[in-house]
């Protein structure tokens, strides 16, 4: 086994590539983003039509009732956000079995999952800052500073300290992931200035501003993804000619470290979302989904065809 | 990739601007949490609600009793409203609280913001009806009385009180409120017919005083002290009080012939 290191022509083959693809291959290279839209206005849409248009699985059983932050599916699966409920425990609050259960299913699913799964295929508001983030690329936004991405994490410090200083849950109170919700299902308050808040942020402050530095919520989930997380992007080093497209496109590009990806043979940082960018568009096809425990036996198979 | 490297002078650099940041956000959080949690204290919670403190920290503000309010009288807070965010209330003039037995949005509640310790929805306090004694058609001589009519514990949560009036046949009927036993559902306020509704719901606090626990009611025990005021002995005889007339003028007009 010989590793080869990629050229700058090899480089420049793969993104003559992209260049070269056909409009039916740049569609389809869009289609984790066009999923992801589906899931996020899907599970809206479940809220909104069991709120409005008494949406039911049965007589007398509503579809999904609530809000992303505490919900029931179909009567029976109780579902709530683990971080809403870590903050009204902190504030010295005692609360129902119910919710407790809810959030400890959902911080299960995303445990195995993978946390930031939330941010990429649930979250609402990361619809805003897609396109927030889209309209940046093409107007070419220049930026103006760089903040460390791990504010986030002091983001998500701070509203565990003021839910327990306060006593009311500190993020909660003020997340435009909750209001974007609430309003949409419940009716319309003034949460979309906070948005339109968030949209400029993003688009003419700081690059991925919202989702990529402040979001406590991703920071929750950033961390508790970050060693139990099946579902992880692939990476094989073999094939890889470090033309940067992936890194380019990536929300948080600071995961694409190919140097230490190459070594765990995955992108291992909790903060990757699995937002489906990359790894369509790798003209080498050496990103791709891929279950944690089936990733080295992929790769050894794509060594041996290499060599 | 080139390794960046950084000085010591950049890295405390980058450190202060993080700190920056992050102080002027959690400044600004503490505002807006400040500015949520001092919001009108005029909401009136579903049946069940823990006191509003504790509510405020309980809700998780996720509006599964808003879903399943048969009448559609909860609703959830929006933001930038009077209200704090996200929370549920309801506003009684547009509609009141139809007090279901079985408590759906209470059952709904999946953190015990409403609490389960609630099993009759008459012994809910959401809170308690008050009388504009200047505007209610009532206690102005006309024939109203529709809240006591309407309101589901009548005769309990709102009795009518007869009172002659010397310059009329008629006598006049004030409803009056009892807060032992006033859900606070607002029925009364959405049917009060005048223009402004002359009886309406608040919270508690905002309408019920505290007497205070040094104030004592001696009438109502027996004390060394208290023993002094009471008349000893059988009243005599000659002094009896004197007797309430057997029909107060008006108060059986329809029967004394006089229409």
């Amino acid at each position: 086994m010989s590793s080869i290191e990629p050229t700058r022509q090899d480089a420049q083959a793969s993104l003559d590539k992209i260049r070269a693809r056909t409009l039916p291959q740049r569609l389809w290279s869009w289609r984790y983003i066009v999923l992801r839209r589906v899931s996020q206005l899907g599970i809206l849409l479940m809220f909104f039509g069991t709120a409005h248009w008494g949406w039911q699985v049965a007589k007398d059983v509503p579809l999904l009732t609530g809000n992303l932050s505490a919900s029931k599916f179909a009567g029976i699966l109780p579902m709530a956000d683990p971080f809403a409920v870590l903050q009204i425990f902190l504030t010295g609050h005692v609360l129902q079995t119910e919710v407790l259960l809810g959030a400890g299913i959902v911080f299960a699913f995303y445990l195995i999952l993978g946390g930031r799964v939330y941010c990429a295929w649930v979250c609402p508001v990361n619809m805003v800052t897609d396109l927030a983030n889209w309209l940046r690329m093409r107007l070419d936004v220049r930026p103006i500073f760089h903040i460390t991405r791990n504010v986030r994490y002091l983001m998500l410090a701070a509203a565990l300290v003021l839910s327990a200083l306060t006593g009311v849950a500190a993020f909660e109170w003020v997340s435009p992931i909750g209001m974007m919700h609430r309003e949409i299902i419940f009716g319309l308050g003034l949460g979309f200035i906070a948005l339109l808040a968030i949209f400029l942020f993003d688009l003419l402050i700081l690059k991925n501003g919202w989702c990529g530095h402040l979001c406590p919520l991703g920071a929750f989930w950033s961390v508790v993804g970050r060693h139990t997380a099946q579902l992880r992007v692939r990476f094989d080093a073999r094939t890889c000619t470090h033309c940067g497209e992936c890194a380019r496109v990536c929300p948080e590009p600071q995961v694409l470290n190919l140097k230490k990806i190459a070594e765990t043979g995955y992108v291992y940082s909790g903060e990757c979302s699995n937002c489906g960018r990359c790894s369509p568009l790798c003209p080498e096809g050496s990103l791709a989904f891929d279950l944690r425990p089936l990733i080295r036996r992929h790769n050894e198979r794509s060594a041996r065809v290499v060599s | 990739m080139a390794e960046k490297t950084t000085t010591r002078r950049e890295f405390l650099l980058q450190v202060a601007q993080g700190t920056a940041v992050a102080a002027t956000g959690a400044m600004l959080w503490l505002y807006m949490l400040r500015q949520e949690a001092r919001a009108h204290p005029y909401a009136l919670r579903p049946p069940g609600a823990l006191p509003e403190p504790d509510f405020l920290a309980v809700c998780i503000k996720c509006g599964k009793c808003v879903n399943d309010c048969p009448y559609d009288t909860l609703k959830l807070a929006g933001a930038g409203g009077n209200l704090p965010i996200g929370t549920p209330y309801f506003t009684p003039r547009d509609i009141p609280c139809y007090l279901c037995p079985h408590i759906p949005c209470m059952k709904a509640c999946p953190t015990g913001a409403l609490s389960p310790a609630l099993k009759n929805i008459n012994d809910s306090r959401m809170g308690l009806a008050v009388i504009d004694i200047e505007n209610c058609l009532s206690w102005r001589g006309l024939r109203c009385e529709i809240c006591h009519r309407e309101c589901p514990l009548k005769g309990k949560a709102i009795t009518l009180e007869t009172h002659p009036r010397p310059i009329s046949k008629h006598a006049m009927f004030y409803p009056i409120v009892h807060s032992d036993a006033c859900t606070g559902c607002g029925i009364c306020e959405k049917a009060c017919p005048t223009e402004e509704p002359a009886i309406r719901v608040f919270p508690h606090k905002m309408v019920q005083g505290k007497i205070g626990e040094h104030y004592r009611l001696g009438w109502t025990f027996d004390t060394e002290i208290t023993q002094d005021f009471k008349p000893s002995g059988p009243p005599a005889t000659g002094g009896a009080p004197a007797k309430p007339p057997k029909k107060a003028p008006g108060m059986d007009y329809l029967n004394e012939g006089g229409l």
